[in-house]
């Protein structure tokens, strides 16, 4: 297993002051009684030894449920039988143990050093079967297919749409060099996709999740490259007079929203993904800067100081007059778009506190999210419902993720390391 | 009533990790610093490798560069070697403490009209990154302003920003917090 990024300390704070977690499920499963808000689920161990590789592939599946808050991993050790298919299950064993739900699985040899990995997922009460699956797959795609398990197990008895079976993108500074890193969103597989000894900033995914646009201090001042992580070919987007920085792609990936400062203040504006057909999209006199491009192309929304101190405005992807979006709070930064548009991920500084903070956009409603107080950078998991974002703990970087209800936190680090500026992707194939 | 809102609390400790240089049969470890120290008297890094054999026991001289010396930029008695204008939090304001040293390189300016200067723009860490580069960038068009009030002209001056990303990390207070929101002018014969 090659791993770097350690996430340890994994902490799940779940208020038991909330109604029921799984509320919304559509799932055949009830959940009843005060404290069962986390569905019982046995993952019987895979027979996996046709898998040359160490990782456990129910051990993966296990971490990926265990971190989302929603599901009690059951411990299997102590019952005999190890069930590989669903004719094999003895129901009874397995309701003993309080499981709700049950996996079972095995992996096996193809020709042409191909793996099969077949999976199902059934209701221990009912004695029904909920889900059954089956990859075709080569050796080195078994955590993956983990994940899109953890998914398909995730998605059924939560109602929920993916969100194990992607990748988060991050900065590490460490020895002095700046590293931007891709890792599993489990924080495995760390891979340096550029490296350098001045800073690098804003890490933006293209929507297809194939590059990466970011902000490097190379030359000595702010650019915007684009890089394609299958062949490392790098872009420069933008090398104006001036500052290049804060890129964000639209929706359909052509384009992207960028700030620009040639000798006055940052401004907006949008530009083609290959570099061409440059556009300015504001003319304020203040700073305008931190655009976030709305999933359903019509809008961008952006950080200006134009009323006194940073709020969020929008303003049309084709310019235009902006108006202003949040009002509560002393200041509102790094406006952040949920998967569906409807909600907002934001940085709020109040009491000289940084917290992340989540808007309805249709009612406006704000809730803060964090505890603070230097946290920055939120985007959300492809699913909508995690807010990946940086902190500051002991002097040092970590990442740290909440649920974009509220009730569930994890943080994410690294020995050693300063991590920050982390953007979560889109989901994988 | 105190137990129905107790948060249930579920430490779960996941073990991703080991380390990368572990795992791979090549490590890919980073080069220490290739440093040598052979002499007891640090005052003499600057010789060439092929006379450090020579003769050890001479005294090397040290040759100091006059040119910067003679220059009134580099002059630490005048007013042209102070390069540091700070600001208040958020603020781009140019101080009023700090008008003599903006007057003084505005007339130096003026006076050589070949010489140009970059405006280096800075935040303190607290804010988000990229709102702080912009902040370094107005508070480095700031001084622009001022200087171009006196007679600067704009082909004579460059503003970058460099945000939050060259600032002291870890302030404990407002005094480490101050030395970092500055714009720093820097000669480009530097």
């Amino acid at each position: 297993m090659k791993t770097l990024f350690r996430l340890f300390q994994t902490t799940l704070f779940l208020a038991a002051s909330f109604a029921s977690t799984v509320a919304n499920a559509a799932l055949d499963i009830e959940i009843s009684g005060g404290g069962a808000q986390q569905i019982p689920i046995a993952i019987v161990p895979f027979d996996q030894a046709a898998a040359a590789s160490q990782d456990k592939i129910g051990d993966i599946i296990g971490a990926d449920l265990r971190r989302s808050g929603l599901f009690r991993v059951l411990e299997t050790g102590g019952v005999a039988s190890r069930p590989t298919d669903v004719a094999q299950i003895k129901y009874a064993e397995w309701a003993a143990l309080q499981a709700q739900a049950i996996t079972v699985g095995s992996i096996t040899s193809l020709p042409g050093n191909r793996l099969k990995v077949t999976f199902k997922l059934a209701d221990v009460l009912k004695q029904t079967q909920l889900a059954s699956m089956e990859y075709n797959i080569a050796p080195n795609q078994l955590r993956l297919t983990a994940h899109k398990i953890a998914d398909v197990i995730y998605q059924k008895l939560t109602g929920e749409g993916p969100i194990f079976a992607s990748r988060i993108a991050y900065i590490n500074k460490s020895k002095g060099r700046y590293s931007l890193q891709v890792a599993d969103a489990d924080g495995v597989n760390p891979q340096t996709v550029v490296s350098s000894n001045e800073p690098i900033i804003s890490p933006a995914w293209s929507p297809d999740g194939t590059k990466i646009a970011y902000v490097s201090f190379e030359k000595k001042k702010p650019i915007i490259f684009v890089q394609s992580l299958t062949t490392g070919q790098r872009l420069t987007l933008a090398n104006f007079k001036g500052n290049n920085s804060a890129p964000s792609w639209s929706p359909d990936g052509s384009k992207l929203a960028i700030v620009l400062t040639h000798s006055d203040n940052s401004q907006l504006y949008a530009i083609n993904a290959d570099g061409t057909g440059l556009r300015q999209l504001t003319k304020s006199g203040a700073i305008d800067t931190e655009p976030n491009w709305s999933p359903d192309g019509k809008w961008i929304y952006f950080t200006s100081d134009r009323g006194g101190n940073p709020q969020i405005y929008k303003v049309s992807s084709i310019g235009g007059e902006a108006q202003r979006v949040t009002f509560q709070g002393g200041q509102n930064l790094s406006p952040h778009f949920s998967p569906d548009g409807k909600s907002l991920a934001m940085i709020r500084r109040d009491g000289g506190k940084f917290t992340v903070a989540v808007q309805d956009l249709s009612s406006g409603q704000v809730q803060v999210l964090s505890e603070g107080a230097q946290d920055e950078s939120p985007s959300f998991a492809p699913n909508g419902r995690v807010i990946l974002y940086a902190t500051r703990t002991g002097g040092r970087g970590a990442l740290a993720a909440v649920s974009s209800d509220g009730r569930v936190k994890q943080r994410l680090s690294e020995s050693g390391g300063d991590i920050r500026e982390p953007s979560w992707g889109p989901l994988l194939n | 009533m105190n137990k129905s809102i107790l948060n249930k609390k579920l430490l779960a400790s996941l073990l991703v990790a080991m380390a990368l240089t572990a795992c791979k049969s090549t490590p890919m470890v980073d080069k220490p610093a290739d440093v040598q120290d052979k002499s007891p008297s640090a005052t003499a890094p600057a010789q060439p490798a092929a006379d450090a054999n020579a003769d050890t026991s001479g005294i090397k001289e040290v040759t100091i560069d006059s040119k910067a010396g003679n220059s009134p930029l580099n002059d630490p008695n005048n007013i042209l070697s102070k390069r540091s204008i700070y600001f208040d939090f958020d603020k781009d304001t140019v101080k009023a403490e700090f008008r003599p040293v903006v007057e003084a390189h505005a007339k130096y300016l003026a006076e050589h009209g070949s010489a140009k200067v970059i405006l280096q723009g800075n935040a303190d860490e607290r804010g988000t990154r990229e709102y702080n580069l912009s902040l370094g960038q107005r508070r480095a068009v700031a001084v622009k302003k001022s200087l171009n009030l006196l007679s600067a002209q704009d082909k004579q001056i460059e503003t970058v920003s460099f945000g939050e990303e060259k600032a002291t990390p870890n302030c404990a207070d407002e005094t480490c917090h101050q030395a970092n929101r500055r714009v720093d002018i820097v000669y480009e014969t530097e």
